[in-house]
C-alpha cells in the first residue's frame, strides 16, 4: 500500500458493554491533539451489553468530515463479526485481531495484511481481576495502534493523567496496558505502517463535541429554564448534557438551588404539554425527542400552532418508520415536522449541519419561537447528535439579548383600553401576548377550539377564517426571519445544482471536490431552514438539474421543495441514502455522475 | 355563547374583599352548560372561595382539558389567565406552568372522562409529582358532549339513559389519588356548597396536589333512575365522613367548635383546616385507614364525602427538584447566561 499519512479510516469492531468506548475516545482525542482533523462515528446497537458495536474514526488532512466508504485499518476485536469485518477492509489495508484465540478458517484475504496480537493473553498475564482484564484488552489495542500508526504515546499518557486526575492508580494500569500493546507491536511488526498519523497543525482553536451537548449548551446560553422530556435514543444525551451544564452554571450562588427545572415526563405527550405550559407563563422551555416522540406530541404541536404558544422541539432523528432502528441515523422526519398535527398546520424547521450549528440554532430557535409565537423544530440527527465532531471553538457574544417577542408589560397594558390576544396590529401576522401574573388586564383564555381575533370562542365562519388566514401572514413573516441557506459556488460556472441539509453537508463538500476532479461542477445550496425564502427559490429557478441529497427513502425535502416552490418536479433529482449509516461521499458522487452519464447517453 | 359578556350589575354597596374587589370580579362569562348542570354549582363555589380568600385574579391561572367540565374555567375569575388544553393533558400544562412560575395559584378543572380515561396517565403523574395545584374533577359518570357514553367512573350496574348497563368496575379518583401517594384527596357533591367552599379553600392552600372529586350529576344524560350519579341517588346515598371548615391565618377561629368534635390541621401558611367529625373513628391523616374506609362504604353503595386524606408534609415538585424560590420566569437573563468567558473555560475540557 502506498503511504496514507493523515488520510485514513480506522475502524474498531468490539462488543458493547466492554469498555471499548473509553479506549476509542482516547484514540480520538490523541489524534485530535496531534493537530490532525478527525471525526469519530459510533455505530452501535440498540442494546446494553453483548452485541457488536463499531467505532469509525476518519482522519483527513483535508478536513473531510463524512464517511469515505473505505476502511484502511480494522481492529477486529469481536469474533462474532470477524468475517464481516475482514471483508470490509479496503484492498491494501490492515486488519489487527486478537490472536489469543485461533481465527475462523473460512475467510482469508491475500490483498490485505493481517496482524495478530495476543491481547487477551497479555492482559490475563498482567492483570488479575476479570473485569480489569476485559477493560485493559481494549486499552492494549490503543497501544498497538500507537506503535503501528505513530500515535503519540506521550499524548496518550497526558490524556490518561487528565482523565484519571482524581484516581492516579488507574493511570498506571492503563499505561501498562498501552505499553504491552506498544511493545508487542514494535517487537513483532515493522512499525510504523504506511497508513499512519503525523503531527500536523494546531487544533487549539478547535474542540471535540457531539451535537447534543452543543445543543444543550445553546439552550443554557439562550436562557432556557424549563426542559421537559421523555427518554428516547438518540436525544437522551441532550437532556443529560443540559442537566450537566445547568449544574455547572445555574446554581443560585447563595442557596445552591436550581435556576432551572428539568422534568422527566411520563411520556412525550406530557413533555410537550409541560413545554407549552412553561412557555405560556413566560419561560423559555424545550423538549428533546426523536421521531416517535414527535408522533406522540403532534396533538400539542397543533395546539401550539393554533393557540400561538412559543415552543422549541429538538428532533434528533433516527431511523423510522415505527420503532425503526433507534441507534441508526436518518433525515426522515422532515415532512412529519413540517406539517405536524391535524388540520392546516405548518412549522418552521431549522437544520443544523454540525455541532456548531446545533449551538447557534438552539439559541435562534428560542428567539424565533418567541418572536413568531409558534413551535420551532431543530432537526438534528443521530450522526450529528451522538457522534464526536471536530469544530471551531464555540463563541458567544456577550451583547446578545434574547428576543422575547411581542409581550406587553403591566405598564403597557395600562395604556391600552382593552387587551385582545389575536389582533394583528403590526400587519406582520404576529399578535401581542401577555404573561400570567402580570395584571388582570392582560388575562386571556388560551384555547385550541375555534377562536376569533379577540381571543373569544367562535364557530362563526368568517371569524374562524380571519384567524387562520392571519396565521398565513405570519408564515410569510417567518420565511424572512429563518436562517438563510448557505451557497457554495462551483469553481466553474455550472447549470448543475446540489441541494442538501443537515448532516449530509460533509459528504456533499467532499463529493463536490471529487466530482470537480472528474470535470463535473455544481453549485451547492445548503438549506438551513423551512419555510424557504427567496434565496432558495432563486437557486431552484436558476439551476437544472438539481440534485437533492438526503438521508431518507422518500426524498422528503425534494417533495417539500416541489410543494412549497412550485418548481418543475422533473428537474429535482433525488440522491438518497437511507440504510441507517451516515451518508458517505461516494454515494453522492455516484448519484450525480450516474445521472449525468445517463442523460448524455440518452 | 361564551363570548357574550354577562350583563354586569354593580351594586353600590356590594362587599369588597381584602384586595378590594367584589364577588362579581371572580365571575366569568355566561355558562353555556345545560340548565341545572352540577358544574355550574361548582363554578359558584369556586367564585365564592376565591373571593373569600382574597386572591388577586392576576395571580391565578385556571386550566382544563376537554369536555363539559373543561369549559367551566371560562365561567369564573375573568381576570385570570386561562388555558383550555387538549383532552386529558391539562396536568402536563399545569406542571410546566408551575415549573416556570411557582408563585402562580393554579386551579385546574377536569372531568371523569378527561382525567380517568384519556388522561389517566397524566392524572396519576401529576398526583405523584405532587404539583402544587387544586385539581377538581367534576364527576358525572358520563360523556356529555358526545351524548351519553359511560365514563370510567360509571358504577357497575348503573344504567345509561337508553337502558344499557355498565358491567365494568368504576375508577374512584379519591382512592386512586391516595394509592398513588397523593397528599390531598377529597370528595364532595356539587349540591353541597357548605362543604365545597371550605374544601376548595383548603385545596388551594394545601402545598401540593389537592384532588377534589366532585360528584356532579349530568341533568341531560345521567340524571335518571338507574344512574348512580343522579341527583336523587347521590342525595339518598350521601355520606359526609367529615365536615370541613377552613380558617385563614389571620382569623380567630376556635370559639365556634367544641374541641372534642374537631380535628384541626394547620397548613404551612398558618391557615387552619377544621375537620368536624361526623364519624368519630375517621382520621384523614391515616393513609391505610382512609383506603379501608373508602372500600367499606363503597361496598355499601355510599358516596363518602369530605376530606378523605391529607399529608401536607409530602414534598411538592419544587421541593423534590430543589428549584430556586424565585420563580424561574423572574430570573434575569444575565443570571441565566454564563457569558463568553465561561464558555471559553468550559471548552478547555473538550480538547
Amino acid at each position: 500500500m502506498s503511504e496514507r499519512i493523515n488520510d485514513f479510516v480506522l475502524k474498531i469492531a468490539t462488543v458493547n458493554g466492554t469498555g471499548s468506548a473509553s479506549a476509542n475516545g482516547l484514540l480520538m482525542k490523541a489524534l485530535f491533539r496531534m493537530g490532525v482533523p478527525v471525526t469519530g462515528k459510533n455505530l452501535f446497537p440498540s442494546n446494553i451489553q453483548g452485541l457488536p458495536t463499531w467505532y469509525e474514526a476518519r482522519v483527513s488532512h483535508q478536513g473531510y468530515m463524512s464517511r469515505s466508504g473505505r476502511v484502511d485499518v480494522m481492529v477486529a476485536m469481536n469474533a462474532q463479526t470477524y468475517e464481516k469485518d475482514l471483508m470490509e477492509v479496503s484492498p491494501g489495508g490492515f486488519l489487527i485481531y486478537d490472536s489469543t484465540w485461533p481465527r475462523g478458517e473460512m475467510s482469508q484475504r491475500d490483498d490485505i495484511t493481517v496482524l495478530g496480537v495476543p491481547l487477551a493473553a497479555m492482559c490475563n498475564e498482567h492483570f488479575s481481576v476479570a473485569r480489569i482484564r476485559i477493560l485493559m484488552k481494549n486499552i492494549a489495542y490503543v497501544g498497538v495502534l500507537s506503535a503501528l500508526m505513530d500515535i503519540d504515546r506521550m499524548v496518550l499518557q497526558t490524556l490518561l493523567e487528565e482523565t484519571f486526575a482524581s484516581k492516579p492508580k488507574l493511570v498506571d494500569g492503563n499505561l501498562q496496558a498501552i505499553n504491552l500493546g506498544y511493545d508487542y507491536a514494535m517487537k513483532h511488526f515493522s512499525c510504523p505502517l504506511p497508513v499512519r498519523a503525523q503531527k500536523m497543525g494546531d487544533n487549539s482553536k478547535h474542540i471535540l463535541i457531539d451535537g447534543n451537548s452543543a445543543a444543550a449548551l445553546g439552550c443554557v446560553y439562550a436562557g432556557a429554564t424549563v426542559g421537559a422530556w421523555y427518554p428516547i435514543t438518540p436525544s437522551t444525551s441532550l437532556m443529560d448534557a443540559f442537566q450537566g451544564y445547568c449544574n455547572l452554571f445555574r446554581k443560585d450562588p447563595e442557596t445552591g438551588k436550581n435556576r432551572f427545572c428539568i422534568i422527566q415526563a411520563e411520556d412525550e405527550m406530557a413533555a410537550a404539554g409541560m413545554v407549552l405550559g412553561a412557555s405560556w407563563v413566560g419561560a423559555r422551555a424545550f423538549t428533546p425527542t426523536s421521531g416517535p416522540g414527535i408522533s406522540l406530541m403532534s396533538e400539542f404541536i397543533g395546539f401550539a400552532y393554533y393557540a400561538e404558544i412559543p415552543s422549541v422541539f429538538f428532533d434528533v432523528q433516527r431511523v423510522g418508520p415505527s420503532t425503526g432502528m433507534p441507534t441508526r441515523t436518518q433525515q426522515c422526519d422532515v415532512m412529519l415536522c413540517a406539517y405536524a398535527s391535524h388540520g392546516d398546520t405548518r412549522h418552521p424547521l431549522l437544520f443544523p449541519a454540525n455541532p456548531s450549528e446545533c449551538f447557534d440554532m438552539a439559541v435562534q430557535a428560542f428567539d424565533l419561537a418567541e418572536r413568531l409565537q409558534t413551535p420551532i423544530f431543530v432537526l438534528s440527527d443521530l450522526d450529528i447528535g451522538m457522534n464526536d465532531w471536530m469544530i471551531p471553538e464555540l463563541t458567544w457574544d456577550d451583547n446578545y439579548q434574547p428576543d422575547r417577542g411581542k409581550v406587553l408589560s403591566a405598564e403597557e397594558l395600562l395604556e391600552v383600553e382593552k387587551f385582545y390576544r389575536y389582533l394583528d396590529k403590526d400587519e406582520d401576522g404576529i399578535p401581542y401576548r401577555t404573561y400570567p401574573g402580570t395584571t388582570h388586564k392582560g388575562a386571556f383564555f388560551v384555547r385550541g377550539s375555534g377562536h376569533n381575533r379577540y381571543g373569544a370562542y367562535t364557530e362563526d365562519p368568517d371569524e374562524y377564517q380571519d384567524v387562520v388566514d392571519r396565521l398565513l401572514v405570519k408564515w410569510e413573516t417567518a420565511s424572512e426571519m429563518v436562517p438563510e441557506p448557505v451557497l457554495n459556488k462551483a469553481k466553474q460556472a455550472s447549470p448543475f445544482g446540489i441541494i442538501a441539509y443537515g448532516s449530509s453537508d460533509g459528504a456533499v463538500i467532499e463529493a463536490i471536490d471529487r466530482l470537480a476532479e472528474e470535470g463535473i461542477y455544481a453549485d451547492y445550496l445548503r438549506l438551513r431552514a423551512f419555510p424557504f425564502n427567496g434565496a432558495v427559490k432563486d437557486f431552484v429557478e436558476s439551476h437544472e438539474p438539481i440534485f437533492v441529497v438526503e438521508q431518507n427513502r422518500d426524498a422528503q425535502m425534494r417533495a417539500l421543495l416541489i410543494l412549497e416552490t412550485n418548481t418543475n418536479a422533473a428537474k429535482l433529482i433525488p440522491v438518497l441514502h437511507y440504510n441507517g449509516m451516515p451518508i458517505p461521499s461516494g454515494c453522492i458522487v455516484d448519484g450525480v455522475r450516474g445521472h449525468i452519464e445517463h442523460e448524455v447517453a440518452a | 355563547m361564551t363570548y357574550i359578556t354577562k350583563p354586569r350589575i354593580d351594586m353600590p354597596e356590594e362587599a369588597v374583599n381584602e384586595v378590594g374587589i367584589t364577588r362579581r370580579d371572580y365571575e366569568g362569562v355566561l355558562s353555556t352548560l345545560c340548565a341545572g348542570c352540577g358544574h355550574d354549582s361548582i363554578t359558584a363555589a369556586i367564585v365564592q372561595a376565591f373571593w373569600e380568600m382574597s386572591i388577586a385574579p392576576k395571580h391565578v391561572i385556571k386550566l382544563s382539558g376537554i369536555g363539559c367540565s373543561s369549559k367551566t374555567p371560562a365561567y369564573f375569575i375573568e381576570g385570570a389567565h386561562g388555558f383550555n388544553s387538549v383532552h386529558g393533558r391539562m396536568p402536563s400544562v399545569a406542571t410546566g406552568a408551575l415549573a416556570a412560575n411557582r408563585d402562580l395559584v393554579c386551579i385546574a378543572v377536569s372531568g371523569d372522562g378527561d382525567s380517568l380515561s384519556i388522561g389517566f396517565g397524566q392524572f396519576g403523574h401529576v398526583v405523584r409529582r405532587n404539583v402544587n395545584m387544586l385539581y377538581i374533577i367534576e364527576n358525572n359518570g358520563v360523556y356529555g358532549l358526545t351524548k351519553g357514553q359511560f365514563s370510567a367512573t360509571a358504577d357497575p350496574g348503573s344504567k345509561a339513559r337508553k337502558g344499557e348497563v355498565n358491567r365494568m368496575k368504576s375508577i374512584d379518583p379519591v382512592a386512586m389519588a391516595i394509592a398513588l401517594g397523593g397528599s390531598f384527596a377529597a370528595r364532595s357533591f356539587s349540591g353541597d356548597r357548605d362543604q365545597l367552599v371550605p374544601l376548595i379553600k383548603a385545596g388551594v392552600t394545601h402545598p401540593g396536589c389537592a384532588v377534589i372529586d366532585i360528584v356532579s350529576p349530568c341533568v341531560t344524560f345521567n340524571d335518571h333512575v338507574g344512574s348512580t350519579k343522579s341527583y336523587a341517588y347521590t342525595r339518598e346515598h350521601y355520606y359526609p365522613a367529615i365536615q370541613t371548615d377552613f380558617v385563614p391565618p389571620a382569623a380567630e377561629i376556635k370559639a365556634k367548635y367544641d374541641a372534642g368534635d374537631t380535628l384541626s390541621v394547620t397548613l404551612h401558611d398558618g391557615s387552619v383546616l377544621l375537620l368536624k367529625k361526623t364519624d368519630p373513628d375517621y382520621d384523614p391523616t391515616d393513609r391505610s385507614a382512609a383506603m379501608k374506609y373508602l372500600e367499606t362504604h363503597s361496598r355499601r353503595g355510599e358516596v363518602v364525602t369530605g376530606l378523605m386524606f391529607i399529608n401536607e408534609n409530602l414534598p411538592e415538585m419544587h421541593d423534590i427538584s430543589e428549584t430556586a424560590e424565585l420563580p424561574l420566569t423572574h430570573i434575569a437573563f444575565n443570571e441565566l447566561n454564563p457569558g463568553s468567558q465561561a464558555l471559553a473555560e468550559l471548552q478547555k475540557r473538550m480538547r
